[in-house]
Formats: C-alpha cells, structure tokens, sequence
C-alpha cells in the first residue's frame, strides 16, 4: 500500500539549537498510528513542520504520493490534514454550526451565510459521529469532549484525510475517552489516517495500529503495536537497551546510604483531584525520596499536594507533628517545606528582579524588622550564598535573568535553602542546566540533606533517580503503584516499574 | 574567610541609581521644556509661574505615585478620578454641617480624616475585586470610575458648593518657605512611598507580584493583600489629592473634580518609566512624569493653544513613553 504520508530526513533548528536531526514518519491509510517521546524529542515540531507552522531545514516531505507545499493552516487544511490540538483552537462563545463551518459558509447571493443550510449541515455532519446536539448552542455550552468531537467533526467535514490530534485525553474522562475512541474507531473506518500523540501507553495500545518514537530529535523505532510490550516503548523513548544497564556512578550523588532517621513527613491516600488520586509517601530524615513517573503520572500534583498549593480533597499529609497540610505556599514555608518548581521561567524566577531580591523572596518575613528588610543581613546571607553554592554573577544586584540557566537555579535553589527547610520539594532541579552546574547542584542536595533533612526528589532522568533516591516511590495516573528501595535499584528495574509490569513485584 | 574582589561589595545604591536614571529622557524632555519656555513664553521666568505650576502639578503628582503602586503590581486604576471627587464632595458637606460649625476645629479635622477613609473604603472594593474575586484590572475599577462620581453629584445634588474656611483651604493655598503647601506634601509622600518600595516588606512584594505573579505565590508571598494595599493606597492618595484641589477653589464641583485624572495619573506613570506589565515602582519617575504633563499642558496654554489641541499633545506624550519603553526592552 502507498503511504498516504511519508516524511524522511526531517531536519530542523532553532538559533543553532537542534530540534530535529533526521526525523521520519509513515503513516498509511486509514491507520492509527501513534507519535511517542520524551518531552523535547522533537514530536510537536515535527507536527509544526507537517502543518506548516514552521519550515523544514531539509527533508522530503510527501503526501499522497506527491511532495507537500504547506506553508500555514489553510494550506494543510486544503490538502487534507487537520490538526486537533491540546488547547482547542475553536471559539467558545459562538455557536456550534458557527465553529464548524467558520471560513467556509455556505453562502446566499455571494454576501449572506445562509443560516438554514449551515444549520442543517452541521446537525448532518455531527449526527455521522453518533453527536446529537443543538448546533445553535454556544460550542463552551458543552463538555470538552463533545468541544473536541466537534473539532474533529470540523476537520472531518472538510475532508481531511490525516487527522493529527495532540494529547487528546489529557482532560476527558472515562466514559468521554471511550466516545472520542469510538470516533477514531470511525474515522479509521472510513480510511481517514489519525497521527495519535499521547502520553498514556494504555491508550495507544487500545487504539493504534503502529507506534514511532522519538528521541532526541531522531526517529529511532517504527513498530506495530501488536507484540510490542509497554516495556520496549519506554525502553525506545528513553534509549536504553532494558537487558544492559548497570548503574554505573554517573552522577554526583553517590550511592544513597540507607540512614533512616524519624519520619519527616508522611502522605496517606492523598488526592487532589483527577491528576493525583492516591499519593503514599513517606519521608525520613536524612533521606532523599524520589518520586518516579512517566510525564502526565502526577509526579507534579504531588509535589504541588505536599506544598499546599493544590488543596487535598482525600487523605491527610502530616509533616513531623503537624496535623494537617500546608493550605497555602505560606504556610508550608511557615512549617519548614521549600518547593523548587519545574518551570523555572514561569513558576521560579522573577526576571527583573536582582539575584540578591530572587535568593531572599521565600525568606523576606525573617528578614524584616518591623515591615523593613534588614539589608545589611540580607547583603551578608547573599553574598554567602553566592560563595557557597559558587554562583556565577558579576554583582548581586545583578538582574537574575542575565544569568545563565544553571546559575539561576543556583540562585532560585538558594532561595530555598535559605529558609533553612526541612523538607525540600524538588520538581526537575537540574533540567535546562549544563553538565557541570547538575553535578554541583547534586552536591548541594547531597549535602543537605546529610545534615538530617528531606528532599522528595522528581527527575524525568533515569540515572538522577536510581543513583541519587534512597527510595523511588513511583506513580502511574495519579497513584502510587510500587516503592524501590536502595541499595538494588537498577535503571532495568525502574523501567520495568514504570510500565508497572507485574514482574517488577515479583 | 577569604577576601573576594567581587563587586558585589559596591553599595547596591548604584542600583538604584541606574533605575532613576533609566529616566533620563523624561530629565532630558523635562529641561527641553523648561528652555523652550524661557525662551518664548512670556513670564515664564516669574516665581507666579512657578507657584502656578506646582500647585497644579501637586495633585497629578500624589495621584501618578499611588497609580505607580498599582501599575507596578500588573494592575490599573481608573476609578482614581472618581474618588477626588467623592472625597472633595464630602469635605465642605463635613465641616458646613451643624456640628462642624459649632467645633470648626473638629469639623476641619474630620472633613480631612473622614473623606479619606470613604477614599480607603473605595480602595478596598477596588482591591478585593482584583485579588480575591480576581475580577480584571480595568473592568474592576470602571465600576467606581462610573458609580464614585455619580455618588459625589448625589451627595451634592450636583451643586456647585462654595465655601469661605481658611483652616481647611491651607490644604490648598498654604505656604511653607514661600512654596505651596502641597507640593512639599508631595514631595514628603514621595520620599515616604520611596523609602516604602526600596527598604520594605511590602515594596518589595509589589515588585516581586508584578515581576512574576506565580513566583511570588510560590515564595510564600502574601499576594492578596498587598494587591489590597496597593489599591487602598492609591485610592487614599486620590481622596487627598481631591480635597487639595476642593481646598484650591474653595469650591467643590463634583462634576469637574479629578475629571480625566486618570488618564493623567496613568500618562504620568507611564512616562516616568512604570511598565504597564509591572514589576517597577519609580516614585520619583511618576513626580517627573506629572511636571512633564503639567509643564506641556501649561507650555500650551499660555502660548495661546487651545485645550483640545493640549489633549492631543499629551497623547503624543504618551505615545513617545510607551515607544520608548518598547524599545528598552530586549
């Protein structure tokens, strides 16, 4: 059969930055076939250049036997490919008929949309995926899944022979995944081709046909889903071969030397809500307890549920005596709980501000006297700091965000540290920085927690987790499935935990 | 411990020495103006003038700073207008009344505390509309730039009312060292709100806020109220600079109080170096920014220029700050 697309030798960069180095992709004819990757493998670019948001560097690019020119939206609309995307780009507050048939209206005289028939098109077309709804209702009227459906239906109605539909799931729940499966099931049916990018391996075992990964801007496996196991996806998407890993010493935490003090802070049964529906955890002093997952496992809303940034719906979080969670950031600061957020830009740094006014934010209270900051304290617990972690700067005063990555997470890791915590949350401490700023900030963690305090720790890197967690509590959609335990924790036995095969247990 | 040659030893007062002097085009405008008017306007070199222009530029500037606050935390503040005259409507009501008259030191001093708490109590609407019912900025406010007025002229029966009260008219025509009362009050409120944004608790969240919002929260940041605080101090500045300019006239007009003050407050932010977007908090900047407002205005007028043709060249004010804000950025 001839693929209805095939892309080959993808190549594509950013200001020198390589987001694709020989990427490919062949879809077939009615078949579900599935993206997967690590964050930053290159998916949701390689998607872009397909539909013409950005262009290719080199590569070949054939659709339907022919080679594409796409060079935006419509044009990939045109030739038959639609895009479904995480956030929906339709528009809420108009009506149903008016999102479906937007830029494409039936017209009366060359001028008027002529209503009655855009109506009657829309019911027709919606009714083919088993939808039966008011079309005049405002699209935001109704449920995301039936806003996706309508998406899809859109797409569908003009004519699109590749449907590309990007974390399609991430906020349905179950009865409303099995509908939007049903409309896959439908599409495949009628020969429409889906490119299927999830997170959720259940999923695509569920739905797909064949399943290509990438890694690192490559495409490093094509299969078919039939006879793959969970297993050789995640052992794709992360570039190992699960039969030879040793833990060699790869990182600056040295083996996790199994002290177990009193507990620190325990987490029974806690929920937070759809992402996070049952964390245990428990963390002793001088311990570093990491959090395992795949993206979309609830690693985040975990650390989010334990600072109390996310209010607990089931469960209770104690921290030593205290009875109950932390109900604000405050008051988890006020208990001795510090939270290093994965998004440094968004979450971490405040941009204009000085290093010395970033490092001392989450201890400002301490610093003041009578509502004004103590600067000759402030100056002196900085520079401190700065010498202590080695932080590169020229000046404390300094903008933080002239620095580079790694400083800034020096300093926003100071910040931290400067509360003198007990507990420290740290949600991708070294992601984004170069090699040797992780080795230091690995020490730093080390060494806190030596001196008897806690870190829950959470790395989408395999060989942070294995060699620098004392324990590796890991989650799967939203709960905890297993705990491993140092010494003995290989990366072979993560993965395995990961996909949460049985054998891991066993 | 070893001696490191890090310049981090320099006093961070250089610091805030770059940050003043990011405003050195509004210094440069500024002298522009003041050398075009002793050129050609005629009196302009006469200590009339000068009273004039700082009695006027007094009320822009106590509105632009407390409007700097908001602006520095990402927010807006329209309704600033809107309370001058709800608190200049207030005043002769307070100290014409019967008990006022009968303890006419009383009545002076609570026609100044009483309409400044109504001011505090619009402030905190303004505020807990932002912050805890997270209402936007501009739509939030809107609500008393539209009602405050309208409450002022009800409470006036949209009368003009005059007044004859010395004590309370010092507010507006005192002199201390042969300079207007209230631009020393002016200048004390700007040393005060300086010394408030670079050596306290609470300036320096409003920095952090409006640098990154989620940031702040995350530190521990007590983000609700000091969104609060800010509002209330805004709105407390406006309620005063209300009853100067009531004190001025010896007159309150609710219909004319702070009409378009906000668009004033907000230019002579902008042009005084606040980033709309937040995270700074220039004082000075925003005292600099009213005498450009106030000295264009003037230039204008006193050269004969009509009122509507001011308005466009305090638009083009705005315009030239924003573009050079723009470009600042990297």
């Amino acid at each position: 059969m001839q693929p209805l697309l095939s892309m080959t030798g993808v190549e594509k960069a950013f200001n020198g930055a390589t987001a694709l180095a020989g990427a490919s992709l062949e879809i077939l004819p009615g078949e579900v076939h599935a993206l997967i990757g690590q964050n930053g493998a290159g998916k949701s670019t390689l998607i872009k250049i397909l539909t013409g948001v950005y262009r290719r560097d080199a590569g070949q690019v054939l659709f339907r036997g022919a080679p594409a020119r796409i060079a935006g939206p419509r044009e990939a609309q045109e030739a038959g490919i639609a895009t479904i995307y995480q956030e929906l780009n339709l528009v809420p507050l108009r009506s149903v008929t008016e999102n479906m048939i937007m830029g494409y209206e039936p017209k009366r005289l060359g001028v008027f949309i002529d209503w009655r028939e855009a109506h009657r098109r829309a019911r027709e077309i919606l009714m083919r995926f088993g939808i039966d709804i008011d079309v005049r209702a405002p699209l935001g009227s109704y449920s995301t899944a039936i806003q996706q459906l309508v998406a899809i239906a859109r797409a569908v109605s003009l004519d699109a022979r590749l449907v590309i539909m990007d974390e399609p799931t991430s906020s349905l729940d179950a009865s409303e995944i099995e509908v939007l499966f049903g409309v896959v099931r439908g599409l495949r049916a009628a020969g429409v081709s889906v490119l299927y990018v999830s997170h959720f391996l259940d999923e695509l075992f569920a739905i797909c046909d064949r399943v290509t990964t990438m890694r690192d801007g490559r495409t490093v496996d094509c299969r078919p889903i039939a006879g793959a196991t969970k297993l050789d996806l995640i052992g794709a998407m992360l570039g190992r071969d699960t039969a030879e890993i040793a833990a060699d010493g790869m990182t600056e935490f040295g083996g996790g030397a199994a002290r177990q003090g009193e507990i620190l802070l325990r987490a029974e049964g806690v929920a937070t809500g759809p992402r996070l529906s049952r964390l245990d955890l428990t963390l002793h002093r001088g311990e570093i307890v990491g959090l395992g997952g795949l993206l979309g496992s609830g690693r985040t809303e975990a650390a989010r549920a334990l600072f109390g940034e996310d209010p607990v719906t089931a469960g209770a979080i104690r921290l030593k005596d205290a009875p109950s969670a932390p109900a604000t950031p405050a008051q988890a600061i006020a208990r001795g709980i510090g939270f290093l957020s994965e998004d440094r830009k968004a979450e971490g740094i405040v941009p204009g501000m000085s290093v010395r006014e970033n490092l001392t934010l989450a201890l400002l209270p301490r610093l003041a006297r009578n509502g004004q900051v103590d600067r000759a304290r402030e100056r002196a617990l900085v520079q401190r700091f700065i010498d202590a972690l080695g932080i590169k700067t020229a000046d404390m005063e300094q903008p933080i965000r002239e620095l580079s990555g790694g400083n800034q997470q020096k300093v926003l890791l100071a910040r931290w540290l400067a509360i003198e915590p007990e507990v420290l949350i740290l949600d991708e401490p070294t992601r984004g920085v170069d090699v040797g700023a992780k080795r230091e900030i690995q020490a730093i963690i080390r060494d806190f927690v030596g001196q008897g305090h806690g870190v829950v720790l959470i790395s989408s890197e395999f060989e942070e987790l294995v060699e620098g967690a004392d324990r590796i509590v890991v989650l799967n959609e939203g709960r905890t499935v297993t705990e491993l335990a140092n010494p003995g924790i290989t990366e072979d036995r993560l993965v395995r935990a990961l996909a949460h095969d049985r054998r891991v247990t066993a | 411990m070893m001696v490191q040659d890090l310049p981090a030893a320099r006093p961070p007062r250089r610091a805030q020495w770059r940050k003043l002097a990011r405003g050195n085009g509004g210094v440069a405008a500024l002298i522009a103006l003041l050398v075009f008017n002793a050129l050609v306007t005629p009196n302009f070199l006469q200590l009339q003038t000068l009273f004039v222009n700082i009695s006027q530029v007094a009320t822009i500037a106590i509105v632009a700073m407390g409007m700097t606050l908001v602006i520095a935390t990402g927010g807006i503040d329209l309704s600033v207008g809107a309370v001058m005259a709800l608190a200049g409507a207030l005043a002769p009501l307070i100290f014409q009344s019967a008990l006022g008259t009968a303890y006419p030191g009383l009545g002076v001093a609570a026609a100044i505390v009483l309409p400044l708490l109504a001011a505090v109590a619009c402030g905190l609407f303004n505020g807990v509309m932002v912050a805890v019912l997270r209402v936007q900025p501009i739509i939030a406010t809107l609500i008393l730039f539209i009602s405050g007025r309208g409450i002022a002229q009800v409470l006036t029966n949209g009368n003009l009312q005059t007044f004859k009260n010395p004590a309370f008219s010092y507010l507006g025509t005192g002199k201390i060292l042969g300079l207007p009362f209230q631009g020393w009050l002016a200048l004390a409120i700007a040393v005060a709100l300086f010394w408030v944004v670079t050596r306290t608790l609470f300036g320096r969240y409003v920095l952090a806020i409006g640098g990154n919002e989620r940031a702040a929260h995350l530190a521990g940041g007590p983000v609700r109220r000091v969104k609060i605080g800010v509002y209330v101090i805004c709105a407390a500045l406006a309620g005063l600079a209300g009853l100067i300019v009531v004190a001025i006239n010896s007159a309150s007009d609710a219909a004319r109080n702070g009409n378009l003050m906000e668009l004033d407050a907000i230019a002579a932010a902008v042009v005084g170096g606040a980033l709309l977007q937040g995270g700074r908090a220039p004082v000075f900047g925003a005292i600099l920014g009213a005498l450009i407002i106030q000295l264009v205005k003037y230039t204008l007028l006193a050269n004969g220029v009509e009122d509507e043709v001011a308005l466009i060249a305090k638009a083009a004010i705005i315009l030239a700050a924003v573009y050079v804000q723009q470009t600042r950025k990297e």
